[in-house]
């Protein structure tokens, strides 16, 4: 019957699936207009239902179908009609040419379409041209139809007369529904046996028991161990009253600290406030807040425990024996040394301990008698004296004083006139070697006035000198002159063959300050963060001692020669006991400020440190502990020495500022002295004064010296 | 080398805690409920000793929880509960956005509860622990019964707050427990001593709140749930211990009394009873009523390891209480209108004494104004028109510092128009060195029976006046020292001469001292350097409190002087 039915395969199980759709489709049709409840048009189906009918699936002039005519290209047919004869093709003869001659010529070109099915040509008549224009403008196809009819309400709210259908009411809603009664009848029967239950009122009421009837002590929660239970709320203090004593208020000007104040700043978190009654206190404002707050830090607050000191602040002082039961050490005060105009900036002692020589920065050297404090000698020199150092030896009294670039040894021409002359013969035996070494420092031997005075040499270094420091045996003296740059900052002097010598050639950092060995040939120099200590026969270094701190100050050497102390600028002092370690053996932090002088006593145990906070603090240093015995407080201390000469007098010399030097004396000697004498004067703070009067002291005016 | 490497931060305190972020994507919770679950079943955040360990080397801040406590939440059946009620809200919500009214309804009847008796149980082993907790629970309590019945919170919840915190009003008064009470600015401080454990509450005032708006109301709603529960177990088994009826009934007489006036003003029916609870006036029904039978004496027995001075101490503390609970037995109060009538009613009640009020303002008054033998009558206002001659007319304070102070305290200073003395915290036990105001060291000395006249006071401060005279003789000799030092310096003629020192006076005491002091700032320098930090600190602490003692009698030394000095004008005038 089709053609194509044989020619492809591809569509033969498309094809009759569309066929079948398509004849379901028409019985549906068929179907629905025969079933139409309306007999109007049941009427006209009578007729003829197909004649009018355009729809385009029915289109009953060609039977093939809903398909692709392409298929009946090559045929003569175009399909078949409704008694399944081939409808042949109209017989075209125009070509291309027709068709554009046509297009031009025929007027009414534009409205002729071809019809696939049919393969004719149609010409639209003026009514279906408009349809086809309206229909575009997307309007109804009508054109009497009138889309914007006035809308009836047909549910008013106005009731009506008649009802809206003249239908009579159905049967069933006179009779009682079966179906129902049924349902009702099941719901009856199951209420009865029990099947179903009415529902139960919910329990708004929460139900209380004895929660704890069975409750074991022991049963604690592994997890418990870990447990921090939270802090209780703080209990109120007077503050919080609403009438609290009157100092509890805050004042104006505290009330305005607290207003600017952060909240989380404030020590207390409300204003204290003083109601007459108990009626007029108002609602707290931040009740709900703080309440919040609570609330907020008992889920959110990370709790931690933390171990509260709870020590006695007595205990932790250290268990240190009474200074008393350590004595001797300076205590009082006792001399006072008047003369300076400037600042002294250094002081030593006579190996004969009778005589103390003080060099300040008023450009003179005085001698002293220690125990009369009487001046017996000032000397002026030419520039402010740096250092001053008593020949230890005391079969010669020499005194070497460095100002500016310049080292005078002098020869006080106190004491023993015996010792005197033979250390002037000493110098003066020298006989100038054959061969004259070239020496970085000149010697001289001064003539006139100088010489009356009593100096005998003149040592002329090429740098300023800032500290000289003798051998213990008196011939060898040692002479600083610090300079980051260079090998020249130590110089050895030998007095008895005027030789000088450069100890080293290599700068290992600013030289602070030397020291001979007392007992062994060693030489200790202090650079600002190491003491090296070097072996003078063997030439070599036999020690580096690490100070830990920061620059070193000051240095002394204990007579015995085990032990060093190192006083630094930050404050430090370091011990350190050379069989030990070159390790300070202890770091003592008792000043506040710089350590500008540290000293040894040769007897006992004791040290002592001066500092810029202006105390001098004397420690009694054992093996096993350090106790710090007494602590003195004076204006500016620049160094400081130990006085050690005689058993019965344990003291301490402090050269102050403004020329004085105090002298501080153990106080034991009250009883063997039986009375001590004090100069009191003016520029001595009272407390000073307290602390030496005693209450069987004599008071001894002088004038000033 | 053998062994594994070991990695860092799969070991120790790294694997011990667990940040919040991590434990809430554990236990796949919205962060809403995470911590309605933290509230309830009382996990905190832990702070790690070392948090840049447990931060795994980071230094951002965190929260961290202890990772045992997260798995024990895991078991937890309430995470179950919290998951079908958001189920529960889901579908309530597309019911109601499809207009299915019927669904809407069924599914609210079934809406899902959950009880947390297992959460009390777990987290409070024993009764002692639950009543160790219940100070939060009982301020919470009361903070919500004052709150309105509208917004905030459910009516529910309301009502229960109130139910149990009369519940355990009635509870401290049977037992007579009260111990001390504070009237603050933020409101009343109640503390009561229950099966030997210190409870203490705050009470706003009754006024209406003023909602803030910066506080999340659905936070504390779940501590209020929680501790609704545990506050109500509490009164239970605290009833149970005092043989009361729970839920607790009032006595029979007081019934029956109260039934016979017409209440039917007050309130509905529903109401009345627990108004008349809240009352506090009447007696509550005890399930075997020989309550008087039990007050027989005790015996002491002294506990193992105690001597005869302890078993005094405790049985004098022991009496002390015992006058402390019948402090106003047999006194009878009448409350004017203007003073916080439950408070009062409270707190006198704990004590022992027969309270009543005017018959319109509160339910369950007991007796009228015009009764004869009312012995005190608590009055706030300036002045009072009719008075009756045989009964003191006291302001409120009277009441709270009698309990305080654990005596009737003389009536004189709190009668009516009378200016009060301070209200003092019954709380602060001042230590050594701390600062005490005159106030209570007049209390103490009236404690200890003694009378505290005018003179006195007089003689104190006249000793006070000598010490400071002491302090100035040491400054004078100062200034006599320098005045001579001076003086020596100007008369100094140039010559020699030499002078019988005087022999000064040796304060042996004081140059004791001073060599005590210099031998301790000594040993002081010689201390280590840890040692000193913490003697530096606790030595800092110390002096702080020295100092702000001293600033508080400064003060008020410059008060009482400038009031003085007003009295004085005044007289003058």
């Amino acid at each position: 019957r089709r053609p194509n039915h044989d020619s492809t395969d591809e569509c033969p199980k498309r094809k009759p699936k569309k066929k079948q759709n398509v004849s379901a489709d028409g019985e549906n049709q068929e179907e629905k207009v025969t079933s139409g409840s309306d007999s109007g048009l049941r009427v006209s189906s009578q007729v003829d239902e197909y004649e009018q009918d355009t729809s385009d699936e029915e289109d009953i002039r060609n039977t093939v179908g809903n398909i692709p005519m392409e298929w009946y290209k090559d045929y003569p047919h175009i399909g078949y009609d409704l008694d399944g004869k081939k409808i042949f093709k109209p017989i075209r003869n125009k070509d291309e040419l027709d068709e554009f001659l046509d297009k031009m010529e025929n007027p009414d070109y534009w409205r002729t379409i071809h019809d696939k099915m049919t393969g004719t040509d149609v010409c639209l008549s003026d009514e279906q041209v408009d349809l086809v224009h309206r229909l575009q403008q997307g309007k109804f196809g009508d054109v009497n139809f009138n889309e914007y009819e006035p809308a009836i309400d047909f549910f008013s709210n106005e009731v009506m007369i008649h009802p809206v259908t003249n239908r009579p009411a159905d049967k069933r809603s006179f009779i009682p529904s079966l179906i129902e009664k049924e349902k009702v009848g099941k719901l009856v029967h199951a209420i009865k046996m029990g099947w179903i239950k009415p529902r139960r009122p919910k329990e708004t009421a929460p139900q209380y028991y004895d929660l704890w009837a069975k409750e074991d002590p022991n049963a604690i929660l592994g997890r418990h161990k870990m447990h921090i239970p939270a802090p209780k709320m703080r209990l109120p203090g007077h503050e919080e009253s609403y009438n609290p004593p009157p100092e509890y208020l805050l004042t104006d000007e505290e009330r305005q600290v607290w207003e600017q104040q952060d909240p989380d700043e404030r020590k207390l978190s409300f204003l204290p406030q003083k109601y007459l009654s108990l009626r007029a206190v108002p609602a707290f404002s931040r009740f709900i807040q703080e309440r919040f707050e609570r609330c907020l830090d008992l889920y959110l607050c990370p709790r931690q425990r933390k171990m509260r000191v709870n020590v006695n602040p007595e205990d932790l002082i250290p268990k240190l024996p009474r200074p008393r039961d350590l004595q001797p050490f300076p205590t009082l005060q006792s001399l006072v040394y008047h003369g300076h105009s400037s600042l002294i900036r250094s002081i030593s002692i006579s190996p004969s301990g009778q005589w103390l020589v003080s060099g300040s920065d008023d450009c003179t050297v005085r001698f002293w008698e220690v125990c009369t404090t009487r001046c017996l000698k000032t000397m002026e020199v030419g520039g402010p004296v740096k250092s001053v150092a008593w020949n230890p030896a005391p079969s010669i009294s020499l005194v070497a004083v460095s100002y500016g670039e310049n080292v005078i040894l002098v020869n006080p021409g106190l004491g023993d006139r015996l010792i005197c002359s033979a250390t002037d013969q000493l110098i003066s035996s020298y006989e100038e070697p054959e061969e004259v070494k070239d020496q970085q420092v000149q010697w001289a031997v001064p003539e006139g006035k100088a010489q009356e005075q009593g100096q005998r040499l003149i040592l002329t270094h090429p740098k300023a000198v800032k500290q000289v420091s003798w051998h213990g045996r008196g011939d060898y003296l040692a002479c600083v002159m610090p300079d980051d740059g260079s090998s020249l900052q130590v110089v050895i002097h030998q007095v008895s063959r005027r030789r000088t010598q450069n100890p080293f050639h290599r700068n290992k950092g600013a030289v602070q300050c030397v020291s001979f060995h007392p007992s062994r040939p060693y030489f200790l120099v202090a650079t600002q963060r190491y003491v090296r200590v070097y072996n003078l026969i063997k030439q070599e270094l036999t020690k580096k001692l690490m100070a830990n701190c920061k620059w070193i100050s000051s240095m002394a050497v204990h007579p015995g020669g085990d032990n060093v102390i190192c006083g630094s600028y930050d404050c430090r002092l370091a011990w350190f006991d050379l069989d030990l370690s070159t390790k300070p053996y202890k770091v003592l932090r008792h000043h506040k400020k710089a350590l500008r002088g540290v000293a040894y006593h040769k007897h006992y145990p004791l040290f002592a440190s001066g500092s810029d906070d202006g105390t001098v603090i004397v420690c009694h240093g054992m093996v096993y502990n350090v106790t710090a015995c007494f602590c003195f407080s004076s204006l500016a201390l620049s160094h400081i020495s130990f006085y050690s000469v005689r058993e019965w007098c344990v003291s301490i010399f402090s050269p102050q500022l403004f020329g004085l030097i105090d002298v501080y004396i153990a106080n034991h000697i009250y009883s063997n002295l039986g009375c001590i004498v004090t100069i009191t004067l003016p520029t001595l703070s009272s407390s000073q004064v307290r602390k030496a009067s005693s209450s069987f002291a004599l008071t001894l005016h002088c004038p000033k010296l | 080398m053998g062994g594994l490497q070991k990695k860092k931060y799969e070991s120790g305190s790294a694997t011990n805690y667990i940040s919040r972020n991590k434990a809430r994507k554990k236990l796949s919770l919205s962060l809403a409920d995470f911590r309605r679950l933290c509230i309830l079943k009382g996990i905190y955040p832990h702070e790690p000793k070392h948090k840049k360990k447990v931060n795994k080397g980071s230094t951002a801040q965190r929260t961290f929880y202890l990772l045992k406590d997260i798995r024990f939440l895991m078991h937890e059946p309430i995470v179950g509960k919290f998951r079908e009620y958001k189920i529960f809200v889901r579908k309530l919500r597309k019911a109601y956005g499809k207009a299915e009214w019927g669904t809407a309804e069924k599914l609210r009847g079934n809406k899902p509860g959950y009880k947390l008796d297992h959460i009390i149980k777990e987290r409070y082993p024993t009764f002692i622990d639950a009543l160790r907790d219940v100070d939060d629970a009982l301020s919470m309590c009361f903070l919500f019964s004052t709150f309105p019945r509208t917004g905030k919170c459910h009516v529910q919840t309301i009502e229960l707050c109130r139910r149990l915190s009369v519940e355990w009003m009635n509870y401290i008064i049977t037992l007579r427990s009260l111990r001390k009470v504070f009237l603050s600015i933020k409101g009343i401080y109640y503390q009561a001593e229950v099966l030997g454990q210190i409870i203490t509450w705050l009470v706003p005032y009754q006024f209406a709140h003023d909602h803030p708006t910066d506080v999340d109301y659905r936070v504390m709603a779940t501590f209020t749930e929680l501790y609704t529960t545990l506050l109500g177990f509490i009164n239970f088994r605290l009833y149970q211990t005092l043989n009361l009826v729970y839920p607790p009934k009032l006595d029979g007489k007081g019934e029956e009394e109260s039934r016979a006036e017409s209440e039917e003003d007050y309130a509905m029916d529903s109401e009345r009873y627990m108004e008349k609870l809240s009352a506090l006036s009447a007696s509550l029904v005890r399930v075997v009523s020989t309550a008087e039978a039990e007050e027989a004496e005790l015996d002491h027995f002294p506990a193992e390891g105690e001597d005869g001075e302890k078993l005094a101490e405790r049985l004098k503390a022991r009496q002390d209480q015992d006058r402390q609970e019948k402090l106003f037995e047999g006194l009878k109060f009448f409350l004017n209108r203007e003073v916080p009538r439950e408070s009062l009613a409270f707190v006198l009640r704990c004590f022992g004494a027969q309270v009543s009020w005017d018959k319109s303002l509160c339910i369950g008054s007991t007796y009228d104004v015009t009764d004869e033998t009312i012995t005190h009558h608590v009055v706030d206002r300036p002045s009072l028109e009719k008075q009756y001659i045989n009964r003191y007319y006291v302001q409120p304070q009277w009441v709270y510092d009698c309990v305080n102070a654990r005596m009737l305290l003389p009536v004189e200073d709190y009668f009516v128009g009378v200016t009060l003395p301070p209200h003092l915290s019954p709380f602060v036990e001042e230590k050594e060195g701390d600062y005490v105001p005159p106030e209570k060291l007049k209390l103490l000395a009236l404690q200890k029976g003694e009378r505290p006249e005018q003179e006195e006071e007089e003689e104190e401060e006249d000793n006070d006046d000598s010490e400071e005279e002491e302090d100035e003789d040491q400054s004078d000799d100062e200034d006599e020292l320098k005045g001579m030092e001076e003086k020596q310096a100007l008369g100094k003629a140039s010559s020699v001469k030499v002078t019988p020192g005087e022999a000064k006076p040796v304060n042996r005491q004081r140059a004791e001292q001073e060599a005590k002091a210099e031998e301790k700032r000594l040993a002081v320098m010689m201390m280590k350097k840890r040692d000193k930090y913490l003697y530096d600190k606790i030595m800092f602490g110390k002096k702080r409190s020295v100092r702000e003692a001293n600033k508080m009698s400064a003060k008020r030394k410059a008060l009482d002087e400038a009031s003085k000095a007003n009295k004085k004008k005044k007289l003058k005038k």
